[in-house]
């Protein structure tokens, strides 16, 4: 494309350069005319032929400009000084490609992250703006035409994380025909909402909801459910990953197990079971986590299982009626190729311990959310009735105490998303099932979004008591007549203006949510970044919110962020439908940095050989040359900063390329000769 | 004295692509300030750094380098941070030998998250640097320029 424009007879390229106001957010700071002007006169002598400055470079307006320019001057080369490269270096790119001239002889360089936004010094942001336009110019004369790199998109997909945005993620992908795999670190899928009694603000049944979306998972050919396994091990990039998926050791024979849970049954071990009932149930040592579990084979503990532990019982494999018990069953390792990954792994809920002076786990009636979720639930270890902790005794006053570990500056700046329409939804259910009064303790009341101001509404009239005040502490050191044999919750009432004890049976603590104990590790694993609270960073947070920096990485539901039911559904659907974009142009065009070996340069010295943590680089013994396998390279160009020979180039990052840009940010080229191109 | 007191250094930083880039580019969109001295290049990755790009910038003006990096154990390019590391004390070394204050060349690791973070360390190195002074290197070799550029091929070797 670049062919038909010649550079002029004297040999230098033609360079446009076109300044952004940005509206204010450049323009406010930096004198963008002054720049523009500076850059036309004195840049004319590398290139620079034509400077502007204009309103928006981005508009459609802007673009124009541009695409003009290329043709009726002839411009080689362009550089746009403007926002970050990460935000509109395609769409200046396109522009250029539009006009006829290949998109990598285009750079944009950051005049507004990295100048107007970052400094208040006009005089100062100006200059820097110059130098940076310089080192730009000198940068681009550098450039060559490249093509991007086409790889291929590999149609089956992973879903990490079987809560209701995996599933959902699932869902789409396998209904759109393709395969997909679905790794879930529990012995179900189901995650959170499936431990949930009621969910708003439609108060409908969780498990109503959820389990048909879980038996088609289960059910689905195009899925293929690997529960109680977890990722050890991802290799490739996008398009072309391979992943490896250790499978738990379940010790249940998958082939022959009829779901019967007879085991269950026979099994004489009981154990506390800290995750689905939150610690407030029993499940047996072998075990489903729940009746509607998918898939339905439970998991010995191996922990916990007396045959394990004392070498004799095998209780469940005596009742097996088709003997699928199996106690010599290993961990197995698993590989598969995967074109796309959705991480989809939750979220973990704040622990109310870490705030003694509200006394969880040391005061026997306060309870966390996840506890009360599951007292509330019919088929939770209470058949749904809602008593205190001795089980049997109803309350006749609970307390919600709102933003527990959220909005805190000593846990979680964060708002959790979902404690005030959480903490309206168990001010009804209380309300509904013992006629008992009810506070809520809130900072502020949130509920955005469609029917949730309506649902707040509504319990205001019900007759629920609301407290605006951050809870001071939960005691039962009773102190007045009426506190005895109660839970003290000492409160500033803020709309009152006076400080309150408050004396009540129960306490429910609406503790927050909080990325998972593992999400570093998770998020090192699959090459992803996380913000400083632990919760994965998407691509961009308005326009592109389930994509990742990583190509082939998308993230979905709480991983994200704090966020409920309908927005995880909502993320999990997005991001099989950017999956399913890629899977049906079924490849994708990759920046071309990539490195490479000038053969006739290169000594055989080897020493690039041990750099590349992606084998790309292969040594040929028999002509003692270096080669690097683009399919393979990645392009961080370690080993093009260690030849020694100068033998190894990489495209777009190339020596010349970032040597002219230190100069020109130094602005050594103002006394340089001319180059011709 | 009024030459110090009034000097403005100017530093040159390297930066990674996928983790101190961006965290330059979420302390501007945090509108978090930080001192115009410092002059950006994007590479790649901070195993890209060649050491003849921070003796360039050096013997062509720049007061002080400033190289980013993801966290050790964060590199996009699995561990070529590392790499990074490595040269860079090595790199150190070679300048201290040579006259030039270890503080003129930093390391810092940001994150994509670390916005607040590298524009810290970036004032912070504006402030050292202003201390120690200009750095003036061309004036050294008397206009021999050749002796940089066999400075940078005896760095690179």
């Amino acid at each position: 494309m670049t062919a038909e424009i010649q550079p002029e007879s004297n040999g230098m390229e033609k360079i446009g350069v076109y300044v952004c106001h940005c509206g204010s957010n450049i323009a406010g700071t930096v004198d963008v005319a002054d720049v523009a002007k500076w850059a036309g006169k004195k840049l004319k002598g590398r290139g620079v032929v034509i400077a502007r400055d204009y309103k928006f470079m981005c508009s459609s307006l802007g673009q124009e400009l541009i695409e003009k320019d290329i043709k009726e001057l002839g411009l080689t080369r362009v550089v746009v000084a403007a926002c970050s490269p990460h935000l509109h270096e395609k769409t200046f790119r396109t522009a250029s490609e539009r006009a006829g001239l290949n998109p990598y002889l285009c750079e944009l360089v950051s005049i507004r992250e990295q100048v107007s936004w970052v400094h208040t010094d006009k005089v100062a942001a100006t200059a820097k703006s110059k130098a940076v336009i310089s080192g730009g110019v000198e940068r681009v004369i550098h450039h060559e035409p490249l093509e991007p790199l086409h790889v291929p998109i590999h149609p089956a997909t992973l879903v990490v994380g079987g809560g209701i945005a995996g599933i959902q993620s699932a869902l789409e992908l396998a209904d759109a025909g393709y395969q997909v795999y679905l790794v879930e670190r529990e012995p179900s899928i189901g995650g959170h909402m499936a431990q949930f009694d009621k969910t708003f603000p439609t108060l409908d049944c969780s498990a109503c909801i959820l389990t048909p979306k879980m038996v088609s998972v289960g059910m689905h050919p195009n899925i293929k459910l690997l529960s109680w396994s977890e990722v050890t091990k991802v290799d490739g990039y996008v398009g072309n990953f391979t992943v490896t998926i250790r499978k738990k050791a379940r010790y249940v024979n998958e082939e022959l197990c009829t779901g019967c849970a007879i085991c269950q049954e026979k099994c004489p071990k009981k154990v506390i079971d800290t995750v689905f009932e939150a610690g407030l149930g029993y499940r047996k040592a072998v075990y489903t986590p729940f009746p509607q579990a998918v898939p339905k084979f439970p998991v010995v503990d191996r922990p916990n299982c007396t045959y394990f532990q004392k070498g004799t019982c095998k209780a469940c494999e005596k009742f097996c009626p088709t003997g699928a018990i199996d106690f010599t069953q290993e961990d197995q390792y698993i590989t598969v190729p995967v074109g796309n990954i959705i991480l989809a792994t939750g979220y973990d809920l704040f622990d109310a311990r870490r705030i003694s002076r509200y006394g969880y786990g040391r005061l026997a009636n306060v309870f966390t959310s996840l506890e009360f979720e599951r007292l509330s639930n019919a088929a939770g270890p209470t058949n749904g009735n809602i008593v205190l902790r001795d089980g049997v005794t109803v309350p006749k006053s609970v307390g919600i105490v709102h933003c527990v570990g959220s909005r805190d500056r000593n846990f979680n700046n964060y708002c959790s998303v979902i404690c005030c329409m959480q903490g309206l939804k168990f001010a009804h259910l209380v309300r509904e099932r013992t006629g008992a009064t009810v506070y809520n303790f809130y900072i502020d009341m949130r509920t955005a979004f469609k029917g949730y101001d309506e649902f707040y509404q509504r319990f205001l009239e019900e007759g629920t008591l609301f407290v605006r005040g951050k809870v001071a502490e939960i005691t039962d050191a009773a102190r007045l007549p009426g506190e005895e044999g109660k839970l003290i919750v000492q409160v500033e009432d803020t709309l009152a203006g006076k400080q309150r004890r408050i004396p009540l049976d129960m306490v429910i603590l609406s503790a927050g949510l909080e990325p998972r104990f593992d999400s570093k590790e998770v998020a090192k694993l699959f090459g992803i970044s996380c913000s400083a609270d632990g919760w994965f960073i998407e691509k961009h947070p308005k326009l592109d919110p389930v994509a990742t920096m990583t190509e082939g990485v998308f993230i979905a539901g709480c991983v994200q962020g704090p966020k409920d039911i309908p927005a995880s559904v909502a993320q999990g659907a997005a991001a099989s439908a950017r999956v399913l974009g890629r899977i049906q142009q079924g490849e994708i065009a990759l920046e071309p940095v990539r490195a490479s070996v000038d053969e006739t340069k290169c000594s055989g010295c080897r020493i690039c050989n041990n750099l590349c943590p992606f084998n790309a680089i292969i040594f040929h013994e028999d002509r003692m040359v270096t080669e690097i396998n683009p399919a393979l390279c990645q392009g961080c160009g370690t080993c093009v900063a260690a030849c020694p020979a100068g033998a190894i180039s990489g495209t777009g990052f190339s020596n010349e390329q970032i040597l002219s840009q230190i100069e020109g940010l130094l602005l050594l080229n103002l006394e340089m000769e001319p180059v011709p191109a | 004295m009024s030459d110090i007191q009034t000097f403005e250094p100017v530093i040159i930083g390297f930066t990674c692509n996928w983790c101190s880039y961006r965290a330059a580019d979420l302390a501007g969109t945090a509108r978090i300030k930080y001192p115009p001295n410092v002059r950006l290049i994007r590479l790649m990755c901070s195993g890209r750094l060649d050491p003849t790009f921070v003796i360039k910038a050096l013997s062509g003006g720049a007061d002080g380098v400033l190289i980013t990096g993801c966290h050790p154990g964060e590199c996009h390019y699995i561990e070529q941070n590392y790499k990074a590391l490595r040269r860079f004390l090595l790199l150190r070394r070679t300048l201290a030998q040579m006259g030039i204050e270890p503080g003129r060349i930093k390391l810092v690791w940001a994150s994509a998250a670390e916005g607040v973070q590298l524009a810290a360390e970036i004032t912070k190195m504006v402030e050292e640097i202003k201390a120690l002074g200009p750095l003036n290197w061309p004036k050294w070799d008397n206009g021999h320029l050749d002796q940089t550029v066999v400075l940078q091929e005896e760095v690179k070797a």
